[in-house]
């Protein structure tokens, strides 16, 4: 048994030792898991892959004279971004497109540019165009503004992620016989393909199933800078069916995360167009997980042919909300490039970057290994399977 | 007996003449289209494998570009934009020559283009766009 504060102690010292989520599953084979706990400190996980409820808000300072543009309409390089705060606040959302986007009217859409291109270049450092229209007040007289925008002018400038980091996910297969564009990708007619998207053996919350470690207040590598998990995610469903591991065996756990835009990198927050579909944000993701005891290491061990998931139709069953699986895989299957649904050969594909998950993983270690990345104790948990939380769907009311 | 896979750009005032008849009429070059277009503008574009002897190679390439047919190899023409790459591989099902594949080791996305028949159904499909189309 380690405490967060010993493993930090040692952090500090350069002493700790630390590997990457693929590393420990050897570790842990070839000493046991008891050794293995007494040995490593930490383990680190990565994703990266793209997450739609993203998004970031800025605080732009105040104009001479001054505008409120609360209750106004603004938009960033032609991208509208929410306005409804006090003056000067803007929230922009990483799916949000130009009014101009043809969207899927010539289908299908291309998706060129939106709220995930604008976060990325800002990210870059290049300036972007604000216009804005407000109304008029006494204290805040001015209607219109016009300018160019720098991050480093940017009072704040903040990644705040409501739901990202999926614990585990659909692999999204078509039965209809015309080709569909999903979120999931671009899918073939009769199971032409088969997309999954995940980092399998290294994603975060697939580390640390019940959520033993990760919760408010961890800190974690978000966009290539430091983060923190702000909350638990929105359709945070904890209570999905599980394997003997814990694995859950569908989309379960999620977590929001927050972080200062300023120190993050381009490389790790990249706008994405998802054909037919829309605009959205690839988030480069990392946590680290203290390896507090035996049961912890025997969670972060966990391989990819030991984390099953389901096979979902996205013609019918999906968009239908029938639920329904065709069947369910592995990782390692996932990964071998081909999977076998109803007696049929399907190739598949990943959505989520493996090598650069990867990379984050071990850009993670490097930092914790020279002292530069300490853990943090959780404030507060995430809603755990105890705890009954789950996820609903709309219950439709008439408008009497 | 090369075989190559080239790409031609016909002038406007070529659009109507039967050219490639010629390379197997003249020249014993056999064919194989890959694609073919003529632009609103009435320029042409089609993609060969062409392959015969070398010399009736070399000298069919000579008279496409007496005829003022532009000639460009296909493996300059799809190219892969490394900065942008995440090498995530949602293009490699989509991918009807195998011309994009995973290294099952690195699980990094290789490009062979010399596999590639500049079909791009891989262009809109990337999340980042990072294979582009240089026609």
């Amino acid at each position: 048994m380690k405490t967060i504060k010993e493993i930090n102690e040692k952090i500090k010292k350069g002493e700790a030792v630390v590997v990457t989520a693929e590393e420990i599953i050897d570790i842990v084979e070839k000493k046991g898991p008891k050794k293995a706990a007494q040995e490593v400190d930490v383990v680190t996980t990565g994703t990266f892959g793209p997450m739609c409820s993203s998004g970031a808000y800025f605080n732009i300072g105040h104009s001479k004279p001054r505008i409120k543009l609360g209750g106004g309409v603004c938009k960033i390089n032609d991208v509208p971004a929410y306005c409804g705060f006090a003056a000067v606040d803007i929230y922009l959302g990483a799916t949000a497109l130009p009014d101009d986007d043809p969207r899927n009217k010539v289908f299908p859409g291309e998706f060129k540019y939106g709220g995930g291109h604008v976060i990325n270049e800002l990210v870059s450092g290049k300036d972007l165009r604000l216009e804005a229209v407000a109304y008029g007040t006494d204290c805040y007289p001015r209607k219109k503004l016009e300018t160019l925008i720098n991050i480093k002018d940017l009072n704040e400038a903040v990644l705040f992620n409501i739901r990202n980091c999926y614990q585990n996910y659909n692999v999204a297969v078509n039965l209809s016989d015309k080709t569909i564009y999903t979120y999931m990708g671009t899918l073939k007619p009769k199971l032409g393909n088969a997309n999954y998207c995940s980092a399998g053996q290294l994603s975060p919350l697939l580390n640390d199933p019940y959520y033993k470690t990760i919760g408010i207040g961890t800190k974690i590598f978000l966009g290539g800078g430091i983060g923190y998990v702000a909350w638990h995610g929105t359709q945070h469903n904890p209570v999905v069916k599980r394997k003997e591991n814990g694995v859950p065996e569908a989309p379960a756990g999620t977590i929001a995360v927050i972080g200062d835009l300023k120190q993050m990198s381009p490389e790790w927050l990249l706008g994405t167009s998802m054909l037919g579909y829309g605009v959205s944000l690839t988030v480069g993701i990392g946590v680290p997980i203290p390896i507090l005891d035996e049961e912890i290491v025997r969670y972060t061990a966990v391989k990819d042919e030991e984390i099953y998931t389901q096979i979902v139709d996205y013609s019918s069953s999906y968009p239908q909300m029938v639920g329904g699986s065709l069947g369910e895989v592995n990782y390692s299957q996932l990964k071998s490039g081909k999977i076998i649904i109803s007696g049929k050969e399907v190739p598949t594909g990943n959505l989520s970057s493996y090598s650069k998950a990867r990379e984050i993983a071990e850009a993670l270690k490097s930092w914790i290994k020279k002292g530069e990345f300490l853990l943090t104790e959780p404030v507060a948990s995430l809603p755990l399977v105890e705890s009954g939380y789950t996820f609903r769907p709309l219950k439709e009311r008439p408008l009497t | 007996m090369p075989s190559q896979r080239i790409v031609l750009h016909f002038p406007h005032r070529l659009a109507d003449q039967p050219i490639v008849y010629k390379l197997v009429k003249d020249y014993n070059l056999k064919f194989n289209i890959l694609k073919a277009y003529i632009t609103p503008q009435e320029e042409g574009l089609m993609v060969l494998e062409l392959s015969g002897k070398e010399e009736d190679y070399n000298k069919g390439i000579e008279y496409l570009t007496s005829c003022g047919v532009k000639i460009q190899p296909l493996s300059q023409d799809i190219i892969r934009n490394e900065a942008k790459c995440t090498d995530c591989g949602v293009c490699v099902p989509i991918c009807p020559t195998g011309a994009l594949i995973v290294d099952p080791q690195t699980r990094k996305v290789h490009f062979y283009d010399n596999k590639c028949i500049a079909c791009e159904a891989c262009i809109k499909i990337c999340p980042t766009r990072a294979m582009e189309v240089h026609f």
